[in-house]
């Protein structure tokens, strides 16, 4: 199902994930449904509104959701279930194989702490007898665009730029073959976004990482995945080759995020008013059939009533909307 | 509220005060705990008020209850015994509350009349005025409490007023401080430097604009600021500073203590106070805590 | 930690010991008219007898002066004399401070200690029985008179049943030495410490409590778990640390208190220390006693503030920068 034929099997496969919040008010489903393939060295990006689940599905991939959260269909990393690894198996494996990249908020880093301890003890935790493992921090740091000397450095020190490079030098402590970005850029301003982008784009190339990148910002992803899945209210809504995806979107959600940001420098846009009426759904109270219909232009009247789910829309893609031409009729 | 209606200004702003003020009951009475706090409250000032009624004061004077038997404990005197002297316990607890409650809310006002001043004046103002303020703050901050109140109650004598003017004078640095960082945010809020430009004097500032937004501390503040000025009194009456002519819990078991209630294993003398001490203390807490989430939003969702 | 930092810490601690000193004297000459009227209370002076009192303290001069000799004095710690026994009063505080700093220093240890371990616990078992136990033990305690909690195990504990001795700090007719002298004095102390430590113990866990629930919410806790950490080190090493913040600050606000606390229960324990001492000195009242008990106390609550401002900035660098 991905656009190239993997050389090999895919390093992760997602298949039916569901997470559901147990709250005071009741269950809220977060994430209702999701597959996806990523082969070794391949790059996805995930895009959503805010609220949509790919938070809950990054922190779903290393079993990082709060206790008392129902996780359930199948993570395999390299053909190993991390939602049924026993504990010990999955801390070896945090980090090593797998590693998250955060917002670089301020509280992301243990205020109290230097950032070269922090980044030390990632690699302390997986190689206990390690030596020159400061030698080694410093190499990150360097590799991230840091001064080594960053290390003695508390991360209130460090500007947004800064921390979010730590963060990605802290990810690659252990060497993981995958990656998983959320939302990498969001706090940053336009110029810093670039760099790290820029940062991130290389160290990719370089490393030969997998990647799945998570925002909210469908611009970001243009760059530097391969691949990108839209999601809305816990579902995929589409997949495909990015270039394809933006050029020509299938799922009319997809052509109102890709409209949302603005071209520098195009006549066109500046005249035209663009945005989605409406707010994203309630989790515990979803549209019928079609989560999308109340807000979409292109909206039938099978909508309400059609259980959409992911329809082949052309070569290498897919798309959960009646108009594509692999849906039922 | 008729459809068409030319109320001014003023009336809206109470109707709005007087909802207002329905729906934060309404919340507060979802706290289980803060209703218990405040059925103990409105128990304990119904007695303080009704005391000339529940029991004689003339029983709290030695001489008139010579013919009693001393040392009695419940089941020979009723309902709680006599003391050294032959006076009725149960009096002196119903009039001790007096003072008690009285000294304590007393003492807390006057606290919280200084320390909103300061802390009000401090904040909005600035410069060299705030940091002499604060400075004096942090002083009295760090001065102990109690020996501060000894030291001026021994100097200033015995008298309840005294008591109240000695609580209030060492209580005042908290609330000033905290009052004083919410009135710092607050002067960052756009609306007061609109409000200057609409030109607004300072006083109407003050006034109109960021006590209202720091009443809500201060009430909270002040719920949570009586249990310590009770406290305090009871500890200072019972050191032998309080006034000897008057009743009160701290009394009681300063005298119990003095005669040998505890070797007497007197139980009825020294336990009804420091249990009415420890209700009241209790309550307030409890009416402080329910309070807090009443009027500080965040908090209430934490508790979901 | 910068040197600039510990500088205007200490420097802060002075300026306010200063201002202490300053506030005895003037609370002392100011409230009551005549110093020598009111040393003397109660007593009958002749004229001659009171001006020689008068030039004797130095009261002779501007308030100025008398200022500047009063500050002298002090500073060579000559505080007076007591009023009861005549003797110095500096002496008499050195004598007694012993047994003050060994209560008030085992039951701060005690109620820290208990009170973390209780608020950790608590937090990490948040809504079960655990947790409303420790709320409603903290409520508790934190309500009732710290010195009528000392009568109620008086009577329970000594009188009533016998374990423990009813008050003082040695047996009188014992004469024992070293360590039976020490065990002696340790069965003596075990009440008075109890009372301040339960006191105190319950404001800690719960501080301890919310501290820790705040930072259990944190984000590089979540960070911490997933760079693979076992969740006993990921509390241990992440959050224990950052929640202890507000308890240090919390040990130096109760210093002062536990100090005033001890001055009642001691008095209830017939425990020989500055408490006791206070307790005394109120029955006169033996004014040059309580101004030096004072000065005393208010210079150990600086004292106590100062570290637990210094020890807060070499644990949480955020605020030596501010």
């Amino acid at each position: 199902m991905s656009a190239e034929p993997a050389a090999g099997a895919p390093l992760l496969t997602v298949r039916d994930l569901h997470v559901t919040y147990r709250t005071g008010a009741g269950p809220i489903p977060a994430v209702r449904g999701v597959d996806f393939d990523l082969a070794v060295g391949e790059t996805l990006g995930l895009a959503g509104e805010s609220g949509c689940g790919k938070s809950s599905l990054a922190g779903a991939l290393l079993r990082l959701l709060p206790r008392g959260t129902d996780v359930s269909g199948s993570v395999l990393l390299d053909g190993e279930d991390v939602l049924t690894m026993r504990p010990g198996r999955l801390r070896a494996v945090r980090w090593t194989e797998m590693a998250i990249v955060f917002q670089g908020a301020l509280h992301t880093l243990n205020p109290v702490q230097r950032v070269g301890r922090q980044i030390g003890e990632a690699i302390r935790l997986h190689s206990p007898r390690a030596r020159g493992v400061s030698a080694r921090v410093g190499e990150l740091l360097e590799l991230v665009g840091l001064p080594a000397r960053r290390a003695q450095d508390y991360p209130h020190q460090l500007s947004g730029g800064q921390r979010q490079r730590v963060l990605i030098g802290l990810a690659l402590a252990c060497e993981p073959r995958l990656l998983i970005a959320d939302e990498p850029t969001t706090a940053l301003d336009v110029m810093v976004q670039a760099q790290v982008l820029r940062l991130l784009e290389d160290l990719q190339r370089e490393l030969g990482l997998a990647m799945v990148f998570i925002t909210h910002d469908l611009s970001t992803l243009a760059a530097v995945c391969r691949r990108i899945a839209v999601m809305y209210a816990g579902r995929l809504v589409e997949e495909g080759p990015s270039d394809a995806v933006f050029d020509a979107p299938a799922h009319p959600y997809t052509r109102a995020l890709a409209a949302a940001f603005p071209v520098i420098g195009d006549p066109e846009f500046r005249m035209k008013p663009v945005g989605l009426a409406g707010d994203p759904p309630d989790p515990r109270e979803l549209p019928s059939g079609c989560p999308f219909h109340p807000r979409c232009p292109a909206a039938v009247e099978v909508c309400p009533s059609v259980d959409v789910s992911l329809w082949p829309a052309g070569p290498g893609r897919r798309a959960a909307c009646v108009h594509v031409p692999g849906a039922p009729a | 509220m008729s459809a068409v209606s030319v109320a001014s200004p003023r009336r809206i702003a109470w109707q709005r005060r007087r909802r207002a003020l329905g729906v934060a009951w309404r919340e507060y009475r979802r706290h289980t705990p803060g209703m218990i706090g405040l059925a103990i409250l409105v128990a304990a000032v119904l007695m303080a008020l009704l005391a000339p009624v529940l029991a004689d004061s003339a029983g709290l004077h030695a001489v008139n209850t010579t013919s009693n038997l001393a040392w009695a404990n419940p089941a020979k005197f009723g309902p709680l015994g006599t003391d050294h002297l032959g006076r009725s316990i149960m009096t002196q607890f119903i009039w001790g509350s007096r003072i008690s409650l009285l000294v304590g809310l007393a003492a807390t006002l006057l606290a919280m009349v200084i320390g909103s001043v300061v802390g009000i004046t401090a904040g909005f103002f600035g410069g060299w005025f705030e940091a002499v303020l604060m400075r004096l703050t942090e002083w009295f901050l760090v001065i102990p409490f109690l020996p501060l109140a000894i030291v001026l109650a021994a100097i200033l004598g015995p008298s309840v007023e005294n008591i109240i003017l000695v609580i209030g004078i060492t209580s005042w640095p908290f609330p000033a401080r905290l009052i004083r960082s919410q009135v710092l945010t607050l002067k960052q809020r756009l609306y007061v430097d609109r409000a200057r430009a609409l030109g607004a004097s300072n006083w109407h500032l003050m006034t109109r604009h960021i006590l209202p937004n720091v009443s809500g501390l201060i009430i909270a503040n002040t719920t949570l600021t009586v249990p310590v000025a009770i406290l305090s009194e009871t500890t200072l009456s019972f050191l032998g500073l309080g006034d000897p002519s008057r009743a009160s819990w701290g009394k009681m078991l300063q005298e119990g203590f003095a005669a040998g209630a505890l070797t007497q294993q007197a139980w009825w003398y020294y336990v009804p106070p420091g249990l009415g001490i420890m209700l009241v203390v209790l309550a307030f807490t409890l009416c402080g805590q329910a309070l807090e989430e009443v009027l500080d939003p965040r908090l209430r969702d934490r508790r979901r | 930690m910068s040197a600039r930092f510990v500088t205007l810490k200490v420097l802060g601690a002075l300026a306010t010991l200063a201002f202490v000193v300053a506030f005895n004297f003037f609370l002392f000459r100011i409230v009551e008219g005549d110093p020598v009227a009111n040393l003397f209370r109660g007593r009958n002076l002749s004229q001659s007898q009171r001006a020689a009192l008068t030039k004797q303290f130095g009261l002779d001069g501007s308030t100025g002066t008398q200022f500047v000799h009063y500050v002298e004095q002090t500073a060579q710690l000559n505080l007076g004399r007591s009023y009861t026994n005549n003797q110095p009063v500096a002496k008499e505080i050195w004598r007694k401070a012993g047994p003050t700093v060994a209560l008030v220093g085992f039951s701060t240890l005690l109620s820290t200690v208990f009170g973390v371990m209780l608020g950790i616990a608590a937090a990490w078992r948040r809504r079960t029985k655990t947790d409303y136990a420790v709320t409603t033990f903290t409520m508790a305690t934190y309500s009732l008179p710290d010195f009528w909690l000392g009568m109620l195990l008086l009577t329970g504990l000594a009188v009533g049943l016998g374990w423990f001795p009813v008050g003082g700090i040695t047996d009188p007719n014992s004469d024992a030495t070293g360590i039976a002298k020490l065990a002696d004095q340790a069965k003596h102390m075990f009440l008075p410490a109890l009372t301040l430590t339960l006191a105190y113990l319950g404001e800690y866990a719960l501080v301890m409590r919310t501290s820790l629930l705040e930072t259990m919410r944190e984000d590089y806790l979540v960070l911490a778990r997933a760079k693979g950490l076992r969740d006993v080190l990921v509390r241990n090493r992440h959050a224990v640390p950052n929640a202890l913040l507000p308890v240090v600050t919390l040990i130096a606000i109760n210093f002062g208190f536990v100090l005033s606390g001890a001055i009642a229960v001691e008095a209830i324990f017939s425990w020989p220390g500055l408490g006791l001492a206070t307790y005394d000195a109120l029955q006169g009242p033996d004014l040059p006693m309580l101004q030096g008990l004072f000065l005393v106390f208010s210079a150990a609550v600086i004292a106590a503030n100062l570290f637990a401002d210094l020890l807060y900035g070499y644990l949480d660098p955020r605020v030596r920068t501010a």
